[in-house]
Parts: C-alpha cells; structure tokens; sequence
C-alpha cells in the first residue's frame, strides 16, 4: 500500500478547491437551491477542462484516471458545489467508449458546452425515468430503455422537482422524445449501464467523503470555540469522541472510495464490489458526520442560516438519488453469495 | 497511490500461514485453551528459530529491519489463525526499548535471549488503582544502597508465569507531577519477593496480579533515567511499529460466519438464504475492508519513518468496537447453538459463537481502551482541548 500523492494530484485538488472556494462556496450553494445549479461555477469547471477531464487522451480528453477524479469530486463535496460534474463526466466516459456517437457529441460532452448525466435506473414501460440526477439541466440523459442503452438528447426542463439536497433532479424520458442514439443492446447494454454507474457509485462515494470532512471541519472549528459552563463545550468527552468516531470513520471511507477508483482503474476484479461498499459505508460516515455536527451545534444547528443544515440535507440526498440502500446491499451480498434462493413457506 | 499488497508482505504471511500449519496445530490449541495462558511455547521458538523475532528490531537497534508492513502482516496472520502473539509483541516492544535506552547488561544478557524467542519478558504497567491513568503508577522504587527496593502490585499481567522478566513502571519520586516521577526497571520474575496470582479473564484466558513485596534488585536493572520512566514509554510507543494484534477479530469473525452460514441448519434454514444475515454479513465484509485498510495506514506510516500515533489509534478503535458488534449479532444469528461451550474436539464450530462473546469486551479494553483511544484522536488529529 502507498497512500502518496503525487505533485500532480495536489496541484489537482489545488485546483478545483480554488476554483469552488472562488465561486463562495459552501454559502453561495443558497443562491441556487431552487435549481440545484451554479452556472458560472459550471463555466469555471469548462475553463479548467474539468467536464473532459475523465475522457481518455486519445479520445480528446484530460486522460485523468478515476483516482484522479475522485480527488477532484471529494474537493467539490466538501464545498458542496452545486454542478453535476459527477454525472456529467461519467456520462462523458460512457459516450467516449462507444464510437458511434457523432464527434460533435463527444465534442460537447468534452468541452461541456452541453450538461450530459446518466440515468441510475432503468426506464419504466413509459420510457420515462424520475429523479435523474442532473436531469433538471442536462441536454442529454443516458440511461437503459428496456435493453437498450440509449443516449437521448433533449432540451432540459430548467425546473428541478423541490426535493431535500436541492438537487437539480428531474424526471426525463428515454423515448419518444428528442434525438435518440442507441449505444448498445442486449448484455452489452446492461455491462455498459453497470460500469457507469459503478464509477458513480465512485465519485459520489469521494464527494460524500468530502461532504463529511467538510462537515467535520465545521464541527471541530464550532466546538471549540462555542462555551458553555465557562470552558469550551469542545473539551467534554461526549463530544470530543463522537467527533474521534466521526473522523476515524470518514478516514475510513476515504480510503475506501480511493481503493474503490483504484481497483476500477486497474480493473482489478473486486472493482465494481469496492464501488459499491465505499458508497454506502460513506453515506453512512457522511451521514453520521451531519447529524451530529448539527446536533453539537445546538439550537443554531436548527436554523437553516447555519450552514450545516446544508450539508445535513446533502449527505442523505445524493446516496439516495441511486436508490434505498437496502437494495444496495442485496446486490452487494447477490454479488458475494450468489442469488437468494425462491423463498420458502415458513 | 497504490492498494496492491506487496510481494514481500504476501510472501512473509504465506511464510507465516506455514508456520502456523506446522506448530499451531489442534493439538496445541487445545493446550492454550486448556492452560490459559496468551503464548505457545512450540508456535513462539519455531518464530526465533526463523529469526522472526530478530527481525521484527529495526536495522538501527542492531535487528533485522523487517519492514512495518511484514510485521503487521505477521501479527495479522496470528490474529486471523486463533494463535496467542502476547508473549511475542511483548518481546518485540521490549527489545525495541532495550536496545535503544537499555544498558551494556541487558544487552549483552537478556537482549540476546529475547531475540532468540528463549525467553520471554511481560510488561508491568497496570496496577489495581491505575489503568488508563498510566502514570499514576504507585508501585514504589527507593533507593537501598546501591540497588533499589521495589513494593507495589502490577494488575492484569498477561503472561507473567511464562516470563523472565518484568517490565515494570515504578514511582520513584512522589514530589512534583506524577509523569515526572516515574522509572523503569527489568526485574528477574525469579527475584525474591514477587509473587503471582492468577485472574482469569472471561474467555478463560490467564492474566495475573503480579504482587511485589520487599524486592531488591541492583541498578544495572534499571532501563532508562531515574525519573526519566515517561521518556521511555513514548520510547516503547514509538517502537509500537504499525500494529501489534487487535486489530483482525472481527475479518476471523467473518471468515468463520460465512463458511458456516453455507453449511449450517438454524430452523430449517441456511442462514446464508437470510436476506437479514446477508446484509448483516456484508456490512462486516466493508468494516473488515475498512478495517484493514487502516490497519494498513497506519504500517504505511510507519514504514516511512514516523510514528502512527493517531493512525494506530484509529485502526484499534474501529476495528475493536466492529468486532464487539460483530461477536453480539454473530451468536444471535447462531441461535440456541450459539450458545454451547466448546468442549473436547476442536476443529469443529462449537463454541466459536460463544467464545467470540466473551472474547469481545476485552477487545476494546486492552492496548488502550476505546476512550483513550478517542482522546488521543480527538485532541491530536482534531485539535480539540483537554477537558478538566
């Protein structure tokens, strides 16, 4: 194990903390909670090239590896930054992996002259898909139809459903409408759609964990500075060791998101598995690191012009965007023990 | 950055695994059991033999240098078989501090012999009235003449009726700050006036208070300043090297309840068909992940020279209280059965589930208990204030 970064993924984190911490962020999230989307936060990230950043070299991107965006997404996460960078370079990835999407897509997907996502579940009988996340924005959704993986270019609503991370979710539709590419068929369709969202799984993994750390920060610099009982509330132990517990556990989620992308760049065959574990067990830290934060806060913690409230409100809204962690851990344990038999009468 | 384990590392614990098939056998679990005390002979002499022992020094102090990553990897690989590793991370822990603060004496005659894996040496810190309070010791050491004389009494003394030696922190001035007033000594368990008497702990295994009543040893025992005891135990923590056990209870817990879960019969059914075991089973699998991956960490850290401090604390304190959790939801899952004592055979699961219950509380006692552990994060990592 060697947890070294290099000089180039510092300067990459340099980076995308400038850029956000530019844009004043956590606290200028509230001016985009109806929309869930800074749009010239979105064209700071176009002039870095951060849409293109994942989009292999030879196919006109940034050649980053999912480490490296991961890195990039746990920076975004701990400052909430209100743009689905995540979906869009997932999506990015997927359409430069399929040679049949027109160049000037590719191109825009690059460039992020247009917002791309990747619907998480598949279409219902209706073709439609809801709460895609991105999807209030997004020129194009990618997503299964049936078995068909179908990229389906659209104008976006511009109106997110009012929903509690005040995320820029919608509901969109995979046929019937717009421009329609069919990527892949069949199992070719299903493997394509699974590894997408296994790098989801990843970078929203790293966001969380940097959700949590950002929470935790808030946490810490509250307490010791907040008094009661004459001496600061940081300096009593029920405090101080959830606040230990909270760290430990974000360190560990941390590396498990980092090991997560790892695995995935080096394809290694436990890849998809790690994704998976690394998004629920920072949900939970992330989680965990909120309510409590909010909670030492005391009564302020409850007012929505404290801003934990807004990390609070994100560490349950973007996990649950895939869908009930119940279901996650099913899939994860069909994974590791086969499938469930055909239930028994008891 | 890089999660590949090493080919040095995965070569030593298949080396380890041997070992372990060759001198930990049924048979001498069986005694360990039976005994109760945290080492076995055969396991420990077949590890000097290899000079694993030895090895587990750094260059510096004269050992074999084995990288923090191997020694982890050797602890692992105990902790995951079952085996006792007491006697040896003392051993380990003591030779580092002997031969970084130790005397020409000690090096020359109890240093060789602990390396060798002759001889074993138990580590005196604990008293009746001071666990967690370190350094509030009261076990006294006063001047007699040349040498000293030692009276107090030493609690939870792990492998004591197998040791030569005791490491022992004394008072040796009750003046100024308690921290100001300690010193070390290494004390011939054979030395007139120390006693034994056995505790046994909730798994059956053996500790004992260790009492100590008008004992006189010269001064070439002494480790260390006089007064100058705190120094060597940051000494000793330093020397602590990654991790030495307590840190992979709950990654055998899961290894054991899955291969079980597949073949057991609990009402009628598999417990691995459970869709509640399941999910149960694969969060353990991500707190094993996470689990070692600090553990990991914090051999990281140590490998490169600096002292894993806070990391070190992290990886026991998430991997005891996953473990404790683990040991609780295990026996339920195993039902009625779960409750039977081993008896006779081993080899087979009975009493696994039972054993691991009482296993559990120590866990997240011992090598510092869970709130210190939480202090020390808590006020290094977080920068939080000392209460008062």
């Amino acid at each position: 194990m060697d947890l070294h970064l290099t000089d180039e993924q510092r300067d990459l984190i340099d980076l995308f903390a400038t850029v956000a911490d530019r844009a004043g962020l956590p606290a200028a999230v509230r001016e985009h909670e109806t929309l869930g989307f800074a749009p010239e936060l979105w064209e700071q990230l176009v002039a870095v090239g951060a849409p293109g950043m994942g989009v292999p070299a030879d196919a006109g991107g940034g050649g980053a590896t999912l480490l490296d965006l991961s890195l990039a997404a746990e920076t975004l996460g701990a400052r909430l930054a209100p743009v689905p960078l995540v979906e869009h370079v997932v999506a990015a990835r997927l359409l430069a992996r399929h040679a049949d999407v027109d160049p000037a897509v590719q191109r825009a997907a690059i460039e992020g002259s247009a917002i791309a996502t990747v619907a998480l579940r598949p279409a219902g009988e209706d073709h439609g898909v809801r709460l895609v996340p991105g999807g209030a924005i997004a020129s194009w959704v990618i997503g299964l139809d049936d078995d068909q993986l179908v990229a389906v270019h659209d104008g976006p609503p511009d109106v997110a459903v009012p929903n509690l991370g005040s995320a820029p979710l919608a509901d969109r539709a995979l046929g019937g409408v717009g421009a329609r590419t069919v990527l892949a068929r069949g199992d070719a369709a299903r493997a394509a759609h699974d590894a997408a969202v296994d790098e989801w799984r990843t970078l929203t993994a790293a966001s969380l964990v940097g959700l949590g750390l950002g929470a935790l920060e808030i946490g810490r610099a509250y307490v010791i500075q907040r008094e009661q009982f004459g001496v600061p509330i940081g300096s009593f132990q029920g405090i101080q060791h959830t606040l230990a517990d909270v760290s430990v556990g974000l360190d560990g989620a941390q590396l498990l998101a980092r090991k997560a992308a790892w695995a995935l760049d080096t394809e290694h065959d436990d890849g998809a598995t790690l994704a998976a574990g690394a998004l629920v067990f920072a949900a939970e830290q992330a989680q965990r690191a909120t309510e409590r934060v909010l909670h030492f806060h005391g009564g302020y913690g409850f007012m929505q012009e404290y801003d934990i409230q807004l990390f609070y409100r994100r560490a349950k809204a973007w996990p649950l965007t895939l869908g009930a962690p119940s279901h996650e851990y099913a899939r994860l344990a069909a994974r590791r023990y086969g499938p469930l038999p055909e239930p028994m009468a008891r | 950055m890089d999660f590949a384990p090493s080919e040095a590392v995965e070569h030593f614990r298949s080396e380890v695994r041997a070992l372990l098939a060759e001198h930990f056998t049924d048979a001498v679990r069986d005694e360990v059991n039976r005994t109760g005390t945290i080492h076995s002979w055969s396991l420990h002499r077949a590890m000097g033999e290899r000079g694993w022992i030895r090895e587990a020094l750094p260059e510096a102090q004269g050992g074999g240098g084995r990288d923090p990553k191997e020694l982890a990897g050797l602890f692992a690989e105990l902790e995951l078989a079952g085996a006792p590793y007491d006697g040896l991370s003392n051993v380990v822990m003591v030779s580092s501090v002997l031969a970084h603060v130790g005397n020409d004496m000690v090096k020359r005659n109890v240093l060789p012999r602990l390396l060798s894996g002759e001889a074993l040496v138990c580590l005196g810190y604990s008293e009746p009235d001071s666990g967690s309070d370190v350094a509030a010791a009261r076990t006294r050491a006063v001047r007699d003449g040349d040498g000293w004389r030692i009276d107090g009494q030493k609690m939870f003394t792990s492998v004591a009726e197998e040791s030569e030696w005791i490491f022992l922190l004394t008072r040796t001035s009750a003046d100024g700050p308690k921290h100001a007033g300690l010193t070390f000594f290494l004390v011939p368990m054979s030395t007139p006036g120390i006693s034994l008497q056995e505790v046994r702990t909730l798994p059956g295994k053996r500790v004992n208070i260790t009492f100590l009543d008008d004992v006189h040893i010269g001064d070439e025992w002494r480790v260390g300043d006089v007064d100058g005891g705190w120094q060597v135990m940051l000494v000793a923590l330093s020397f602590e090297r990654g991790l030495a056990g307590g840190v992979r209870d709950a990654e055998r817990t899961l290894r054991v309840v899955e291969e079980w879960a597949h073949r057991a019969d609990v009402d009628g059914r598999r417990p691995i068909d459970d869709p509640v075991a399941r999910e149960r089973l694969v969060r353990l699998a991500i707190e094993t992940e996470v689990a070692d991956l600090l553990t990991g960490r914090a051999a990281w850290v140590a490998a490169s020279g600096a002292l894993p401090g806070t990391e070190g604390a992290a990886a026991r304190l998430f991997a005891s209280e996953s473990f404790t959790r683990a040991a609780s939801w295990a026996i339920d899952l195993a039902g009625p059965e779960g409750l039977v004592r081993r008896q006779g055979a081993p080899g087979n699961l009975t009493g696994f589930f039972e054993q691991c219950y009482r296993l559990a509380p120590g866990t997240t006692l011992a090598g510092g208990t869970s709130e210190i552990q939480r202090n020390l994060i808590a006020q290094r990592s977080l920068g939080l204030p000392r209460g008062r």
